[in-house]
Parts: structure tokens; sequence; C-alpha cells
């Protein structure tokens, strides 16, 4: 009697495992994250809908934009931009704005350029010179707007003009120094041979499916509100897919001249970009620095009740801004294989502000992911790629990447309102 | 007693905020802390709080004489406090809420599987069920939720003492009485409660003893079950009410 009352209940209970039930909990996942996007937390979207589109468009008008010889120079291109942002994602998240990250990456590459060329100095100590230079930069505007109040707004406008002076004395009055030193070139210039490329691929893969999966078991296992195992399988196939296929379009031959030289592999920037952004989402999701980096730029004043020690988390915060300021000032350099007093200038700052912005960080503080900025980086990289083979001048480009730019803080300030409207019931 | 303050006093340069003011609250009670703007209430508070230091009197805890200098401290001997700004980071979930600035960690990661576990328990402990989804940020949640949240917040930590400071001031009817019924829940789970308010209303609702501040004094301490309204209003408003209250040669006077 009551074995058979169970086994009614068992197939009647939704979820339990039934075809039907697995389909609703897909369902329900869709819905909720639906709900999500409504309420304002847009995320990712508008940046890959962007990126969907300009490379629609950019694809119909320009065929060449397609090549695989262009996908892999996107990267180059977009690369310093990129790293910059990463970086500008730590401040822009605990409210503050550095807009000195630009020219600290250009004084720090041409403290890389001064060791390596002109002292003659190993590599390796030319890089750590470049990012200690990074670090010490963060830690005196850190400690400026932190321990003196100046707003970073002021701050970094004041290092941003400072910084430009310094490049153009370390580099002696405008001249440039070239750098020679074939690992540093290969940072930007180098790619991966193709037995390498599918070996990170598939260790790239094991490991996110294994963290995704043993995240969904241990959720299970305590019993707490977990997606349904369908979804967690087809973000890791998605994700798998994806990086399967850009490994394969970057081992085929992309040479112009493939009888003269050989040009395959993934660029070894890839590898630099992943690396850094594994490194960085780790330490703004899964470490306490991170979660009270959020605080602060959520409400300062609660995060100071918690007994979190904001002024170092601001000052920290600095600190990463310009590291990877210096790591950007590195790729540029080793890109051009020079560094005159225009690296990190022009537009390189508003670049990667847009390129935070548009990826989701807000300027109002409390939001922002590294993810975030490396697709509004793709997105910034496409715009200026794509117009330059569309043989735009460089005054039209800059007038619609300011144009993104505004129509990203627009999307930003508005998903804001959207989420006050929609928060309080 | 739990927390008893005697004598206690507080200076902001020549303004004598709080003088030789006396309070004793027990666990398991709901004490209302009333009194006009300016007061000393919420200086009272903050010399609990450890945010303070106190110039005079003494504050003692399970009957030992204690020098709360920080949060940390009064933190470590059970004493938490709900401000009335709410101080919740409206960016962050409401499991993060809870936690922020105790973070359980497994190794350097966040151990947030063990957080959200501890937390639902927490919540459902206090017979909280208007909050489904402790992964939504705070910034989604009614004010009345906010405030449950701020509350657990405090709850969380095997607090002894509770402080909260107008916790329905911004609230709605249906919420005001959500979260008196949860000051309620607190202290018959064996917490001492201290209350502050300006509706006595809800005073009179939620405490088992009212005490109330004249600039800066302690006018009286009364059983809520023996106090009327009216009593309560005159004390607040001119520190005394009929035998009860402040002397008339110290009303208001400073000597």
């Amino acid at each position: 009697m009551s074995t058979t009352a169970q086994a009614n209940d068992a197939e009647t209970r939704p979820g339990a495992g039934t075809e039907p039930g697995a389909v609703r909990a897909v369902a329900d996942h869709v819905r909720g994250y639906w709900a999500e996007v409504r309420s304002g937390e847009v995320g990712a979207l508008p940046a890959v809908a962007g990126i969907i589109a300009l490379c629609v468009f950019f694809g119909i008008s320009q065929p060449v934009f397609l090549s695989v010889g262009n996908l892999a120079n996107l990267f180059g291109q977009g690369a310093a931009v990129a790293c910059i942002a990463m970086g500008l994602v730590f401040v822009l998240v605990i409210g503050e704005i550095d807009l000195s990250a630009g020219f600290a990456s250009g004084v720090c590459a041409a403290i890389m350029a001064v060791i390596l060329t002109d002292w003659g100095m190993p590599w390796p100590l030319a890089i750590a010179a470049a990012i200690a230079t990074g670090v010490v930069i963060g830690l005196l505007l850190g400690t400026l707007v932190v321990k003196l109040g100046i707003p970073s707004f002021v701050v970094t406008l004041a290092a941003f003009l400072a910084f430009q002076g310094i490049v153009l004395m370390i580099l002696e009055e405008g001249s440039n120094i070239t750098i020679h030193n074939e690992t540093v070139k290969a940072v930007a210039g180098g790619n991966l041979e193709r037995w390498q490329g599918w070996t990170l691929l598939v260790l790239t893969i094991a490991a996110y499916a294994a963290l995704q999966l043993n995240r969904w078991r241990r959720r299970v296992a305590r019993s707490l509100v977990h997606e349904p195992l369908a979804v967690v399988v087809a973000r890791v196939a998605s994700l798998g897919a994806l990086l399967t296929a850009t490994v394969f379009l970057l081992n085929l031959e992309r040479s112009a001249n493939p009888q003269i030289i050989s040009l395959t592999g993934v660029p070894v920037v890839i590898v630099l970009l992943g690396v850094l952004f594994a490194v960085w989402t780790f330490v703004l999701h899964r470490t306490r620095f991170g979660r009270h980096l959020y605080a602060v730029g959520g409400n300062r004043e609660a995060a100071v009740r918690a007994g979190v020690n904001v002024d170092r988390v601001r000052i920290a915060a600095f600190v990463i801004c310009s590291g990877m300021a210096a790591i950007g000032g590195i790729v540029a350099a080793s890109r051009a294989a020079s560094v005159d007093p225009n690296t990190g200038g022009s537009n390189v700052l508003l670049l990667s502000v847009g390129a935070a912005v548009i990826g989701g960080a807000s300027l109002f503080g409390g939001k922002g992911t590294v993810r975030a900025a490396l697709l509004g980086g793709a997105v910034v990289a496409i715009i200026n790629n794509g117009m330059g083979l569309m043989g735009l001048s460089a005054g039209v480009r800059f007038g619609v990447t300011g144009a993104v730019l505004l129509l990203a803080a627009g999307v930003d300030a508005m998903s804001r309102g959207r989420g006050k409207l929609f928060g309080r019931h | 007693m739990l927390l008893e303050l005697t004598g206690l006093s507080k200076r902001f340069g020549p303004v004598e905020v709080l003088s030789d003011v006396d309070l004793a609250i027990d666990a398991g009670e709901v004490c209302a802390l009333v009194g006009d703007n300016g007061a000393g209430k919420s200086t009272l508070v903050k010399c609990v709080a450890g945010i303070h230091g106190i110039d005079g009197g003494a504050i003692t805890v399970d009957g030992e004489a204690r020098h709360i200098t920080g949060p940390r401290d009064a933190a470590a001997l059970g004493i938490e406090v709900v401000y009335q700004d709410l101080a919740l980071c409206d960016n962050l979930d409401v499991v993060e809420n809870l936690f922020l600035g105790r973070e359980k960690m497994r190794g350097m990661m966040l151990d947030d599987d063990a957080m959200e576990q501890l937390a639902a328990e927490t919540l459902s402990s206090l017979a909280v069920r208007t909050i489904r989804n402790l992964r939504q940020p705070v910034a989604s949640l009614s004010g009345g939720q906010r405030q449950t949240v701020a509350i657990a917040k405090a709850v969380l930590w095997n607090s002894r003492l509770v402080i909260l400071d107008e916790p329905t001031a911004a609230l709605g009817v249906a919420q005001t009485r959500q979260v008196l019924e949860l000051i309620r829940r607190l202290a018959d789970q064996g917490l001492a409660v201290l209350y502050i308010s300006h509706n006595l209303n809800d005073v009179f609702a939620v405490a088992d003893r009212i005490a109330a501040l004249y600039l800066g004094r302690m006018a009286a301490v009364l059983d809520a079950a023996d106090a009327t309204q009216s009593q309560v209003v005159e004390l607040i408003t001119s520190g005394r009410s009929g035998t009860l209250g402040l002397g008339a040669d110290t009303n208001g006077a400073r000597t």
C-alpha cells in the first residue's frame, strides 16, 4: 500500500529526474535569467550582442574581416587595451577612476625599453622593473586618494599629465627606443606551436569542466539551490566548442605567402590574456579581498562597519590597476617593437575605460567583472579593426568609438535606474 | 545583568551629551530606549558599540567592567548594532551581506556554499519566510526584507545583545509588524535587545521595559506593563511625569 503511494509520489513530483521535470528545471532557469535581465542585470549581454552584430556587419561589408589572419590580428591589436581595462575594472568597482593608466603603461614600457636596449640588461629584469614601476605608481596614486582624500579624478588627471612628461624625459625628448629582444617581441608577436595550442585547449576545457562540475556537485551535496545539470553541461560544451573553433582556425596557415614565411598557431598574447583573466577572476570572486572590493564599491560605510580594512582595499585596487597598466605597456611595446612618447598615449586610456564600461562595469562603482573588460576590449578592437579595413579616417574612428562609449555609459546609467525602479516593491 | 551602564558620561567638547546615565539590560528582554531628537539615544548606542569612547562611568558586561575601544571589542563581547541607515551593500547578495567582514574561508578561497547554508539555517531559525532567494542582490529587496537581513546579520554571530536603532522608521505597517515580531523572537530566544524608537505604539507592542532619555539624562526606566503612553510622552518631552523622572532642580539646567 505505502510503497505504491511512494512510487506514485515519485512519478508525479516535478524535477525528480523524469524528462519533463528536467526540461522544466531548465526552462525555470532560463526564465529566472530573463527576469534578471529585465530588472537591469544585463551583465555581459550588450557586449556579446555588440560583438555578434559588429562581426556580421564588418563580415558583410569587408569579407577580409572574417579571415583567419585578421582574427589573429585582432587579438594583437586589442591586447594592450584589454590588459589596461582589466586593471581599470578594479578601480571602477570601488567607485573610483584612474585616468593615468594609459600613460602609466607608457612610463613602464619606456623603463623596460631603456633597461633592455640602452643598458643591455636581460629581459626578465626589464619586465620585472616595468611591473614594479606600475606597482609603485599604483601605491602612490592610491595613497594620495585614500590617505589624503584627494578625489581620484584629480589625482589621476594630474598623474596623466605628469606621466606624459616622465615618458618624454625617459626617452630624451621624443626619440624612440627600438626593442630587439626576441622574447619580449614574442609577447605580442609570437605564436604557439600547433600541438601546444591543442594541449592548452584540452587542459583549459578540462579545468573549466572540473571547476563547474565540482561546484555543482558541492551545491547538490549541501542541498542548496543549484542549476540543472543540463545547464552546466551546456555551458561547458558551448565554451569548449567556441575555444576549439578558435584554436582550429588559428592553427590554419594564415600567411599571405606561406612559401616564404609560415604563420600558424595560437598567438602567445591570447595565453597571456587567458592567464590574467583566470587569475583576476579568481581574485575578484573567490577571495575575501575581491568580496571586500565589491563591498567598498557598494557601500563604503557598511564595509567600514563590517570591519573591512577599507583603506587597504582601496589602495590595493589602484596598485592592481597600475600593475596591469604596466603589463599593457609591455604588450604595446612588444607589438610595436619600440617605445615612443605616444606609447600608452593618444586614445589608449579612453579605449580602456570604454572597454570596461561597454563590458558592463559601472562608472558608479560596485559593479564590474574581468570578463566584462575582455568582452568590452573585443568590441573596441573590432570597431577599430573593422573601420580600419573599411578605410575610414582616424577622425571617424574616434567619433564612432566615442559614440559607443557614450552608448555603453547610457546603458549603465539606465540599467541602474531600471534596477532601482523594479527593485523595490 | 548582561549589560549594565553606570554613571555613563560623554562630552563632545563643551557639550555634555550624556551625563550620569544608568541602564541595565538582561538576557531575554526587550528594553526600549526612547527620547526626543538630541536626547542622546544614538550617542548612547555608539558608546556601547565602541564607536565613541566614554568620558566617565563604566560599562559592565556579565558583571565584569569592560573597556570597549572599538566595534571589534563590542563584537567580541557579543554586542551587535543594527543601524538606522542599514549598513548593507546593495550590490552584494543576501549571503554576501550577512557574512561581510567575517567570511567563511576554505584555504584562501571563500566558502560560499557553507555561508549560504549557514545563512539559510539562521533565517529559518528566526522563522523568516519572506526572503526566498538568498542569492538575490539586496538592492532588489523591500525595506522590511532589508531590515530583516540587517537584523539576521547581527544575530548570526552568536551575539547576546542586539541594539536596533530605529529599525522600523522607514517601513510600512505590514513590514513594521514583521520586524517587531522578529525582535520579539530574538528576545524569546534568549538575546537581550535594546530597541530605539520614536514610535510609542511600536515600543509598547514589543518592549518589556522602557528607558526614557531626556537631554542626556536617564529620566526613568519603567516596566512597559505598568506604564502608559502619556507617562512616556511626558518623560520624553519634560523629563518627568508625576513623581517619576528628574527633579525640578535638574530640569534641563546643567550644573
